[in-house]
């Protein structure tokens, strides 16, 4: 279990003062100066050796992906955005990351664009985050005023900007290439890659887009050292994250912890235990709407990190736990996230815009059991078409859902079908 | 040059060249819907697909650069599923309907489907429906078949220059659609019917009239302006069903403005198909020997210098030949072909050619337009100066009233006076000229028809001269006409010959009784009231103008009809065929001539096609070079003299209306009636 004194997010419940003052009482933008004079070099270096990997779901080894960047900069500037788009269902990290503790995001800003070249930096920020983008704001003010940003940003003689974008609500908006293409005023439909944002991102210029979380922790690894960060939790799943724990729990919380926790050991510690005990667990999504559910023997043992969900066929994803207890009907829980998807498609390509609406329209069929079994394996089959063939990854994301409930739940849904072919559902349910 | 396998073949390409680009070099053919060749790459219809080893998931092989060492396969079982899988999605809410389908018979979806599809579909759920959009008088829609490709959205964005289509709506119920669904504003939405790869954008005029498998097509040239489109007229019996555009990567590319598509039903209309005679006033049905009796006894003792005659805009080389040869044994020298009164000059080839060829546009690093609205008068034209624009480096100026081209430029003066400074080089657009590398400038007929044309024309030689632009092979001065038979007809000096008279003091001699007889061969586009007092031979296809003057009517072919040169405004001479036979009684311009020269006792030295050829040859060796353009020796042209401060009138104005075919159209009219008057056709709540 983490120490407190390992913790990044000392204020991530709003107990204490979220401004300037409060931040810097925390050892928010200490010795930020001094950071920014070891170079981009060093800080590169050290994110890659605190072995951060992305938290925005995908888990991709942040100091990599920065170092993607070009090491000089041309007639074109660089860019850094910060996904702060956060509408994966079930998952509520980044929010209160703001709302509480936004300074550690504006000190992550300018650390991440020195190391990159970049002169401005816009965060894309969801659009229903009102009082988020609001402290938001008031932090970049805040240290606008106090010198920290800006021209010569912290005395550094770095300039830098940072600009707060409201984004429209669509889900689709927090996949990098839609978000830029939404910052630049388009429809947010995500792009082609290649090109990667790194090379023609951001109006065709050098781009990386980070995950609020993998931002704000970065000050904190370059004080604290990257051996000790990279110290915590297990060899390349390294560190502390923030879990967000809902459903069938006694208290749901967002809560701190140390990459590699057992899933039992988060819930039962942090959240009161599941409604009604651990037994009573029908299945858990370990990580946002996205990654398929795990029925409770696999949840009995699972350690919470990317590589041991990987290898159960699940993700930590953005690491939002949702408990299901057995009062669940899980086919239509599943369905729910169907019809979510097929809501948040954007249309662009094949598989994603027709896929979508097939899988909803058989789950929904499946909740009242009005199917035959031969459709369990079409509706997998339909999934696996989608999956993998799409421009981006909301289509892997519609199918993983489906391909869980399949793989774990099977024998719920003959059942279902079962009964109503003998009476026992009515039409309505 | 990278070297990758694609299914066992080795191959090297380009640079930057795509997976399904190498793919066809190497003799594997990818399905694709979205991806067209001249468009910017969307890679969302996700069928090219194809596997590369040692990529976990299936490539898009449109949008993929190659590498080095790449392996591919297109035939692989994970590429052939993927495909599967794709062309399933596509079809589940693809409706059904090919049987009352346009697009049936040649439609990408089915010819696909056969190809990829499983033979019966697994979704059993509701399929979607979506409204149809109200997209203009060309452009029909049935949005339930639309696949999303969005190639049309690409299409007027890119190419037409007017983001007119898009997207709305997202998920499946993304739905194509014009922009508050008013019709669409280009003069090139009818490419949007070609594009489209199922039968959601189909040909509004030609709805639901024939099947692909019925038509007969023939390969021929576009007249409705000085392009020179290559099209395939799609014919069924004795009726031209549509008009397509056909590839020519130095005229049309593989677009087609809408006139040239859709002004065919005019062909259908107000034909001329029996000879006609004027008795009492009245215009009576005749033989062909009755009308070629009236005209003999017409002609009979008037001299040489009382008669004349006039060519039109959509005259083939042949007839005008014919025609030429006529008069001038008739004694006659009052010939011309420049019905509009330009001051082009004969006598310097130079000077009435658009020298740099259209493909040369690509080239040019500044342009000048200079009386002309080529969005108008050529909008295939139009669609090159906009692609060079699109390319980036190019700077535009404008002398002439400023109108939306689908690109931006300086615009430089109303007036034709700002030539004189440009020409002195006081104007900053000067220099701009002097400093590119490829500088051109475009004389539209605004210029020339003006009483200083000859000055304009002087004061364009000199800019042509002192900003360089006449170098090497390049030649940056460029004519753009309106009519398809100009530069033939000039090529073969339809023109006043030592004494005679040109349009204006032809018209004007015949309203003061020194001209008799006038000849009008396909010739509407003049001031025919003049002609009341003077005996008028109208001969041509349609009803029109000239015809209402006539006296006697001799009915001709349209260009669908009969075999025929053409030289475009580039000086490309082009062969036109014959698709249809001419309706009723009408004949083959030239032999209308030839038998008339005949009854006169002039008997032409020509009995066939080919012999009237050989005279061609012979008038202008230019005729030898079919689909080939030799370059014109630059010269001196023009007469210096100041230049009026007015604004030009240019010679189009209503782009759908500009000749006796056009008007005649139904289509055009309905194109003029919404776009050039502005009257929309609402919707009224039982339109459906």
């Amino acid at each position: 279990m983490l120490q407190d004194q390992d913790r990044i997010f000392t204020n991530l419940y709003g107990e204490h003062d979220w401004r300037l003052a409060g931040a810097r009482a925390r050892g928010d933008w200490d010795g930020t100066k001094a950071l920014l004079g070891m170079g981009r070099g060093w800080i590169i270096n050290e994110m890659k050796a605190s072995g951060l990997r992305g938290r925005g779901g995908a888990g991709f080894p942040t100091g990599l992906k920065w170092s993607f960047m070009p090491k000089t900069e041309t007639d074109r500037p660089h860019y850094l955005v910060v996904n702060a788009d956060e509408g994966e269902p079930g998952t509520c990290k980044d929010r209160d990351m703001m709302r509480f503790d936004p300074h550690k995001l504006v000190e992550g800003c300018l650390l991440a664009s020195f190391a990159m070249s970049a002169h401005a930096c816009y965060i894309y920020i969801r659009g229903e985050f009102y009082t988020e983008a609001s402290n938001l704001q008031v932090a970049i003010d805040e240290a606008y005023e106090a010198g920290l940003i800006g021209k010569n940003a912290c005395g550094s003689g770095w300039d830098f900007e940072l600009y707060l974008h409201r984004g429209a609500g669509a889900y689709i908006c927090g996949e990098e290439t839609a978000l830029i293409e939404s910052l630049e005023g388009k429809k947010g439909q995500p792009r082609l890659k290649p090109p990667f944002p790194a090379g023609v991102g951001l109006y065709g210029c050098p781009t990386t887009v980070n995950n609020v979380e993998s931002i704000a922790v970065a000050p904190t690894i370059l004080r604290r050292g990257a051996s000790w960060f990279a110290g915590l939790g297990r060899p390349n799943n390294t560190g502390t994250k923030v879990f967000c724990i809902s459903g069938h729990v006694n208290r749901p919380c967002n809560v701190e912890e140390e990459m590699g926790i057992p899933l039992k050991e988060l819930i039962d510690k942090h959240c009161g235990g599941v409604i009604g005990g651990w037994d009573n667990v029908q299945g858990i999504i370990p990580g946002g709407s996205s990654v398929p559910c795990l029925p409770k023997d696999i949840c009995d043992n699972i350690l919470m990190d990317f590589d041991s969900l990987r290898d159960v066929k699940s993700g930590l994803g953005t690491a939002a736990v949702m408990v299901m207890d057995q009062s669940v009907d899980i086919i239509a829980a599943i369905t729910r996230l169907s019809a979510f998807y097929k809501h948040e498609s954007c249309g662009q390509c094949t598989p994603c815009r027709e896929g979508t609406g097939w899988l909803y329209r058989v789950m929904k069929r499946m909740v009242s059991g009005e199917a035959s079994l031969e459709e369990i394996d079409m509706l997998e089959e339909v999934s696996y078409q989608i999956e993998g063939h799409t421009i981006c990854a909301l289509g892997d994301a519609a199918a993983w859902p489906v391909q869980g409930l399949i793989r774990h739940y099977r024998p719920q849904m003959e059942k279902r079908i079962k009964d109503y072919r003998d009476g026992k559902v009515s039409r309505a349910a | 040059m990278p070297k990758l396998t694609i299914d066992g073949i080795e191959i090297e390409v380009d640079p930057g060249v795509t997976i399904l680009q190498a793919a066809e070099k190497a003799g594997s053919e990818i399905p694709r819907f979205c991806y067209h060749e001249r468009l910017s790459i969307a890679g969302n219809c996700r069928m090219c697909l194809v596997d590369v080893e040692k990529s976990p998931k299936p490539v898009a092989s449109c949008a993929m650069p190659v590498v080095e060492g790449m392996v591919v396969h297109t035939k692989s079982e994970k590429a052939v599923k993927a495909r599967n899988g794709v062309m399933e999605f596509l079809l589940i809410n693809h409706p059904l309907d090919c049987p009352i389908c346009d697009q049936g018979g040649e439609c990408d979806l089915q010819d696909q489907a056969l190809a990829f599809g499983h033979d019966r579909g697994r979704y059993g759920e509701q399929k979607r429906a979506v409204k149809d959009k109200y997209m203009g008088p060309i452009v029909s829609t049935i949005m339930t078949r639309c696949i999303h490709c969005t190639r049309c959205v690409r299409f007027v964005e890119e190419i037409g220059g007017v983001a007119e289509i898009g997207a709305t709506g997202r998920g499946e119920d993304t739905e194509i659609t014009t922009y508050l669904e008013e019709s669409l504003k280009s003069e090139l939405s009818g490419n949007v019917v070609d594009l489209c790869p199922v039968g959601a954008l189909t040909n509004k005029p030609y709805a639901f009239t024939a099947r692909s498998w019925e038509l007969r097509k023939t390969e021929t040239v576009d007249v409705m302006d000085a392009v020179g489109s290559n099209v395939r007229v799609d014919t069924r019996g004795r009726e031209v069903m549509r008009i397509l555009p056909r590839l020519n990567e130095s005229v049309n590319e593989e677009w087609l403005a809408d006139k040239s598509r859709n002004a065919c039903d005019g062909l259908k209309y107000q034909r001329l198909d029996q000879p006609y005679v004027r008795r009492d006033g009245k215009l009576e049905p005749a033989e062909w020997d009755d009308a070629f009796g009236a005209i003999a006894e017409a002609i009979d003792g008037v001299s040489g210098d009382m008669l004349a005659a006039l060519v039109g805009d959509m005259v083939d080389s042949e007839s005008t030949l014919a025609l030429k040869d006529l008069m001038r044994a008739l004694g006659s020298v009052n010939t011309d072909c420049r019905q509009d009164g330009a001051v082009l000059d004969p006598e310097v080839r130079a000077s009435y050619l658009f020298n740099t060829t259209i493909s040369g546009i690509e080239e040019a690093d500044a342009i000048l337009l200079i009386g002309t609205n080529p969005r108008k008068e050529a909008p295939i034209l139009n669609a090159r100066i906009r692609k060079r624009f699109v390319a980036g480096g190019v700077k535009i100026g404008v002398i002439g009233q400023a109108d939306d081209l689908t690109y931006s430029y300086d615009h430089i003066s109303d007036t034709a006076d700002a030539l004189t400074k440009i020409a002195d080089g006081s104007h900053p657009f000067a220099q701009v000229l002097k400093d590119a590398e490829y500088p051109m400038l475009v004389l539209g007929m605004g210029a020339l028809t003006r009483s200083d044309g000859k000055a304009i024309l002087a004061a364009s030689h000199a800019i042509t001269e002192s900003t360089g632009m006449v170098l090497g092979n390049w030649n940056g001065f460029n004519v753009l006409h309106t009519a398809a038979s100009r530069v033939g007809a000039l090529d073969l000096g339809f023109v006043p010959g030592e004494g005679g008279r040109d349009t204006r003091a032809i018209l004007d001699g015949a309203a003061s009784g020194d001209i008799k007889v006038v000849y009008l061969l396909g010739a509407d586009e003049i001031d025919t009231s003049k002609l009341r007092d003077t005996f008028v031979i109208y001969q041509g296809h349609h009803g029109d103008a000239g015809a209402h003057v006539a006296d006697v009517i001799l009915p001709g072919a349209a260009y669908t009809e009969k075999n025929g040169t053409y030289v475009n405004t580039e000086g490309r001479t082009q062969l036109g065929h014959r698709a249809i036979f001419p309706p009723g009684d009408a004949r083959e311009d030239w032999s209308i001539v030839r038998a008339l020269s005949e009854r006169l006792g002039k008997t032409l030295p020509y009995d066939n096609i080919e012999q009237v050829r050989e005279k061609l040859r012979e008038a202008n060796p230019g005729f030898e070079h079919i689909d080939d353009i030799v370059p014109a020796v630059w010269e001196n042209f023009g007469v210096a003299g100041s230049i009026d401060s007015t604004g030009f009138t240019y010679p189009v104005l209503n782009y759908y209306q500009t000749d006796p075919i056009s008007r005649a159209s139904k289509t055009m009219a309905q194109c003029t009636q919404e776009f050039v008057l502005g009257k929309t056709e609402k919707a009224t709540g039982t339109h459906g």
